[in-house]
């Protein structure tokens, strides 16, 4: 008999993910979910979807999940946490989401060091409405509402937000991390774990900032889309872990 | 149990910590912050959650979250706050989560003033955010109903899964009256649907995203039925002196008082001048204002607006009898004198 090598996560529903091929919003609900799964808290966890292309994250994620307005999600986890200190709140957003709408909402949670983890996913683009430019556009960066590039004089500058987070006192954990080759994402995967065991022992906010890739509105294919993210976001978000608990002596 | 002198805003606070609340979630705004400053105090002691959110759309949002949670949740502001809450008090609605919203008016629009004002009745009973949805609103008219209203608020709240909203104003805010709370709160309803982990069933979910077309119709028309249920089951009015009324006022909340001296003035002039007082204002009570003006020549509507129940008055007496309207705003409210004036002017041209 064949030996299992790889099944579907228990906290991942039987749903097929409506996402287009090559996106890496598939990739990072895997490794939320396996994440959940090994610290075996799936019937502890509440889940805040937000708004952009992972709005249907409660379809996917198996466990009870609440979906919030458009960047509005930390608030909502800040309700269910301050209900449920004892479970696990996590979020899940865009950066259209978090940096733009949401800004208010993310720098609050972070300050009053919400017991939250959140998975911030920068794409640099509004993936759902088609492609807009975002406050992570990088400078130069086409988008259908730069259609010359993000211009500097005009639109300001590319956003780094978990530069902007790590300076908070309530914030216990914050990295950044990417899912362009295989070792990024077991990276990825070991930040992702980190910031759940922060929220586990109660450490404070914790944050992971994902570089990921959308390749229907960057129009590249999956593989040129993950070159782009190494090539041009790296010089500007450069990976790394900008603040953990352990190094608070916490 | 004894009546004890208490402000308005901090008996409705006092009468959600008797309900069983234990969870607020606000941002400051005049003329409502007395309601957090005491829960502030309170809450730490009764092990319960007071947080002052970042803006009113984090507030609302907090509420959301632990709405979804399965408890009993409130938030209060006033009118510009109301408004960034509006976003969020849809979402509410169309998941189906039961808290109170209170909203102590100011005058309006804009920053408007502090002073109190009923400007906001339209906001509340027609167009408090987008989408096919209402709130119940409860006006309450003393520092007595305050507290009353507040405890119902709560359970109509979670029997009809509804937002439910005390609209009230910076007069009965602030005012000092005697209050007796009552001594059984209403109980708190199961809530098997609660985002609290799922262990050992299938996933919760509070969502309001449904982007099939028959899907997203056929949860409004469920709405729709349990809006009906509600007009037909729970409208709720006040009338004084009105069988015999040839002269019927109508008025809500603060008003409503200085409309009940201005009848009394009336009376002892000999004028058969009444009242009528909704107490829910969504549902309007449209049935019991018609039955309270069914032997009046005349109806006059006072607010502190420029007219806002007036519209629903002029629907729910279908044009029978004439229809006078005194209002006042920024702050300034209808004196007994200026109502009774208004009166007079009315019955000497019934007589005319
Ligand atoms: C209040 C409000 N404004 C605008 C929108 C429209 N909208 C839906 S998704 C979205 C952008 C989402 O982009 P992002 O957060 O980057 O997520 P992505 O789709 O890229 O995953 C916007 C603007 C909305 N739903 N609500
Ligand atoms: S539009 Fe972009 S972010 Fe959205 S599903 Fe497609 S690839 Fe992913």
């Amino acid at each position: 008999m064949a030996e299992k090598i790889a099944a579907r996560t228990e906290a991942l529903t039987e749903n097929p993910f409506h996402y287009c091929p090559g996106c890496a919003h598939g990739i990072i609900h895997r490794l939320v979910a396996e994440t959940i799964e090994e610290l075996g808290v799936r019937e502890k966890t509440v889940g805040v979807a937000s708004v952009g292309c992972s709005v249907f994250a409660y379809n996917y994620f198996n466990m009870d999940m609440q979906q919030a307005a458009h960047g509005r999600a930390p608030a909502v986890a800040t309700g269910i946490k301050r209900v449920l200190p004892d479970n696990f709140v996590f979020t899940y957003q865009g950066d259209g989401d978090l940096a733009a709408i949401g800004t208010a909402e993310i720098v609050h949670a972070a300050a009053r060091g919400e017991n939250i983890t959140v998975i911030f996913v920068n794409n640099t683009t509004y993936g759902m409405t088609g492609g807009q430019s975002a406050p992570t556009t990088i400078l130069g960066q086409k988008t259908t509402t730069t259609p010359y590039g993000r211009d500097p004089h005009v639109n300001g500058y590319p956003m780094g937000v978990s530069e902007m987070l790590s300076t908070l006192g309530g914030v216990a954990h914050v990295s950044r991390v990417s899912i362009y080759s295989p070792a990024q994402v077991n990276r990825a995967k070991r930040a992702i774990k980190k910031a759940f065991e922060v929220q586990r022992e109660k450490k404070g906010f914790s944050f992971v900032e994902v570089l990921a890739s959308c390749p229907t509105n960057w129009r590249m294919t999956p593989q040129d889309a993950l070159k782009w993210i190494e090539e041009k976001m790296l010089p500007i978000y450069p990976l790394g872990e900008f603040k953990t608990a352990a190094e608070e002596g916490k | 149990m004894a009546k004890v002198l208490m402000g308005g805003n901090e008996a409705l606070a006092e009468a959600a910590l008797r309900a069983g609340c234990r969870h607020f979630f606000g941002y400051p705004i005049t003329p409502q912050s007395e309601i957090p400053e005491y829960l502030a105090k309170k809450m730490p002691q009764l092990d319960g959650v007071y947080l002052q959110a970042e803006s009113e759309i984090a507030a609302i949002n907090m509420v959301y979250g632990a709405a979804g949670a399965g408890v009993r949740v409130f938030t209060a502001s006033s009118g510009p706050g109301i408004s960034l809450m509006s976003e969020g008090i849809s979402y509410i609605a169309g998941a189906e989560l039961p808290c109170v919203i209170v909203n102590i008016m100011r005058g309006g629009p804009g920053l408007g003033n502090i002073a109190p004002s009923q400007a906001d009745y339209n906001q509340a009973t027609k167009g408090i955010g987008h989408g096919d949805f209402h709130l119940i609103v409860l006006a309450p008219n003393s520092v007595q109903e305050m507290a009353d209203l507040t405890m119902l608020a709560f359970q109509l709240a979670e029997e009809y899964r509804n937002p439910a909203m005390i609209l009230s104003d910076g007069l009965l805010g602030q005012m000092m009256e005697p209050v007796e709370f009552n001594e059984n709160p209403p109980k708190e309803k199961d809530k098997p649907w609660a985002t609290r982990g799922a262990k050992g069933r299938d996933p919760n979910i509070i969502n309001r995203l449904l982007i099939e077309a028959e899907a997203l119709q056929k949860h409004n028309l469920k709405l729709q039925e349990k809006y009906q249920l509600i007009k037909e089951t729970q409208c709720r009015c006040e009338s004084y002196l009105a069988e015999d009324a040839d002269i019927l006022l109508a008025a809500f909340g603060s008003c409503s008082r200085m409309a009940k001296s201005a009848v009394e003035m009336a009376r002892s002039r000999g004028i058969k001048a009444g009242l009528v007082r909704p107490i829910t204002l969504w549902p309007f009570p449209e049935k019991e204002v018609a039955e309270a003006a069914k032997g009046a020549k005349a109806c006059l509507v006072t607010e502190m607006n420029e007219g806002q129940m007036l519209l629903d008055i002029r629907l729910a007496l279908k044009g029978r009898i004439p229809i006078h309207f005194l209002g006042k705003s920024g702050g300034i409210i209808p004196t007994p004198g200026e109502i009774l004036e208004e009166i007079e002017r009315i019955e000497v041209n019934l007589r005319g």
